[in-house]
């Protein structure tokens, strides 16, 4: 990476984004500051994530991404020394406020990660673990759950006479599609996906876009990718990072086309990252 | 080095045989092989000298079963082993009803709950580490001292169960921390991502996958508590009958084949003893390994 290329200011100051007054805003994040110990890791975050879209996160490896996505369902609340101040709000409510039930958040905002991780039991105890673990023990509806989760992830076809054969035993394209129902059985309102197709065969990573852009009428989807074709291809909105800086964030369409920023001008055209 | 080929052929022979790694898979194999051949004799030996003493000819030549080998009183005429059997089966109960649950729990602790690095942990895996290289018989001293005589048990089951159960437990301890330790990260992320306190992620994800590892662990026990007999000289005696309360003197299995050995009187009916003690090890093997196979496909 190119030193100047990176400290050069772009012409013109980045505008904030503002999801259009027509559609509901999920995340509202303001003045965000993350530190792994001393490490400032994300500086100053201000953005709105809009409701049933598909938002995609893109930038060069280590520039808090990552970091961003898994805050929003605290899963760096398992890093003992990362430290966040500021706000991020969902539908209105602080998710670091003392009162948050993490538990309760993380099933409304889902998650699927980048190696796919199915537990090492049956694709049917996969799906039916979450919903287990919130109370439901009625056969017959677990079952209704497998089948709409499974449906819904397209993998139920495939599976539907294996449902008791090991998660382990079906290829990485199924367990990610598998992954997506587990997540999904849990009925959030939004699923994070963070590289989840970077493991993946370029077959098995177009079905999992044609997914993506299927749940997103249902869904709240954030998803970071390295694959500027796969922003391009699967989302509605793009924000750019570098350095932890959030340095852009616009429709797809005219950041990619006509991006305000140097730095994102250089890094979609390949300069750096 | 020696100059290449220039044939480019690719057939056998056509290039100078690898004498190292020659050398190197036949001293594998060899060291494979005096492995086997050494723990193959041991096994027979002790049953071409323990075997025939479990059958007997009377006046008339026809071969008998020595079935008073376990009659249900030892006798010095019978030299049964009955009483041992059944309290090293009773022995190796308890002292696993004591370390299992200690070890499992402490090892979850160290691995799921416990600040990585923190104090406590180096100080307790230090302890343990020390603890599993001590010799026997100073568990079996302290035992004496502690369980027989400051707490007042006597000699006893429970007292040589207690002993043994501070044993075993550093084995345990840390195998079950390190089998927890091994599982992947992400198993812990996926059930935390749908919603699962740490409590749930802990019994119904982490410890299923890791129940091979403390199964081994507790594998390992049954066979240290088996074969102990020092520390058991000292904590639950010698007496040669059928524990009937916790607090009764007992001598298990290993203990009977040292007293038999060391009285002289009957070599015969200690490797008899050994051939049981070997049969009893592998079924309790075989019955924990297929308990833990069902506890862990229950998840």
């Amino acid at each position: 990476m190119n030193d100047s290329m990176l400290k050069e200011k772009g012409s013109v100051a980045a505008e904030a984004f503002h999801v259009e007054s027509s559609q509901n805003v999920k995340f509202r994040i303001s003045n965000m500051d993350l530190h792994y110990g001393t490490f400032h890791a994300l500086k100053n975050i201000n953005m709105e994530v809009p409701e049933q879209m598909v938002t995609a996160f893109i930038g060069p490896s280590g520039c808090g991404k990552s970091t961003l996505l898994k805050s929003l369902n605290r899963m760096n609340d398992l890093i003992p020394e990362c430290k966040i101040t500021g706000e991020i709000l969902l539908d209105g409510q602080n998710i670091y406020d003392p009162s948050t039930d993490v538990n309760l958040l993380r099933k409304r905002v889902g998650m699927v990660f980048q190696k796919p991780n199915p537990f090492p039991m049956s694709i049917y105890d996969n799906i039916a673990y979450g919903p287990r673990t919130h109370g439901i023990r009625s056969r017959a509806k677990l079952d209704e759950i497998v089948e709409k989760s499974l449906t819904d992830a397209a993998l139920f076809e495939e599976v539907k006479d294996d449902l008791n054969k090991s998660a382990m035993s079906i290829s990485g394209g199924q367990q990610q599609r598998l992954c997506i129902a587990r997540c999904l059985a849990v009925e959030p309102d939004v699923i994070l996906m963070d590289e989840p197709t970077s493991a993946l065969d370029p077959i098995s990573t177009s079905r999992i876009e044609d997914l993506v852009l299927d749940l997103k009428k249902q869904y709240t989807i954030i998803i970071v990718t390295h694959n500027m074709q796969q922003a391009t291809r699967i989302s509605d909105i793009t924000a750019f990072f570098l350095l932890g800086d959030m340095i852009e964030m616009a429709p797809t369409a005219n950041l990619f086309a006509n991006p305000k920023d140097r730095r994102t001008e250089n890094y979609i055209t390949g300069r750096f990252g | 080095m020696k100059s290449i080929d220039k044939s480019n052929s690719i057939r056998k022979g056509s290039a100078p045989p690898h004498t190292g790694s020659i050398a190197f898979k036949f001293v594998t194999y060899l060291c494979a092989a005096l492995t086997i051949f050494a723990l193959a004799s041991i096994v027979i030996y002790i049953f071409v000298q323990g075997i025939p003493n479990f059958f007997f000819y009377d006046e008339s030549g026809a071969l008998h079963f020595k079935s008073s080998l376990f009659d249900l009183k030892y006798t010095t005429d019978n030299v049964s082993m009955f009483h041992a059997i059944l309290n090293t089966v009773y022995m190796t109960a308890l002292a696993l009803l004591i370390s299992v649950p200690l070890g499992v729990f402490g090892g979850i602790y160290l691995a799921e709950y416990a600040k990585p690095d923190s104090k406590l942990v180096k100080v307790v895996r230090v302890t343990s580490e020390t603890l599993a290289g001590l010799p026997s018989i100073i568990y079996g001293l302290f035992g004496m001292l502690f369980f027989v005589n400051a707490i007042g048990w006597g000699f006893s089951l429970l007292a040589g169960a207690f002993t043994l159960a501070i044993m075993v437990l550093p084995v345990i301890l840390r195998q079950t921390e390190e089998s927890l330790l091994s599982v992947p990260r992400s198993y812990r992320e996926g059930s935390l991502a749908l919603g699962a306190g740490k409590l749930r992620t802990t019994m119904r994800i982490v410890l299923p996958v890791a129940t091979p590892g403390i199964l081994a662990a507790v594998l390992l026990s049954i066979g240290r508590i088996v074969g102990e007999t020092a520390a058991l000289i000292y904590t639950s005696g010698i007496v040669a009958k059928v524990c009937v309360s916790p607090l009764d003197s007992g001598r298990t299995l290993a203990v009977h084949l040292y007293q038999l050995q060391q009285e002289g009187l009957h070599l015969g009916e200690a490797f008899a003893v050994a051939v049981v003690l070997l049969i009893v090890v592998v079924i309790m093997n075989a019955v924990s390994s297929k308990a833990a196979k069902k506890l862990s496909s229950k998840g």
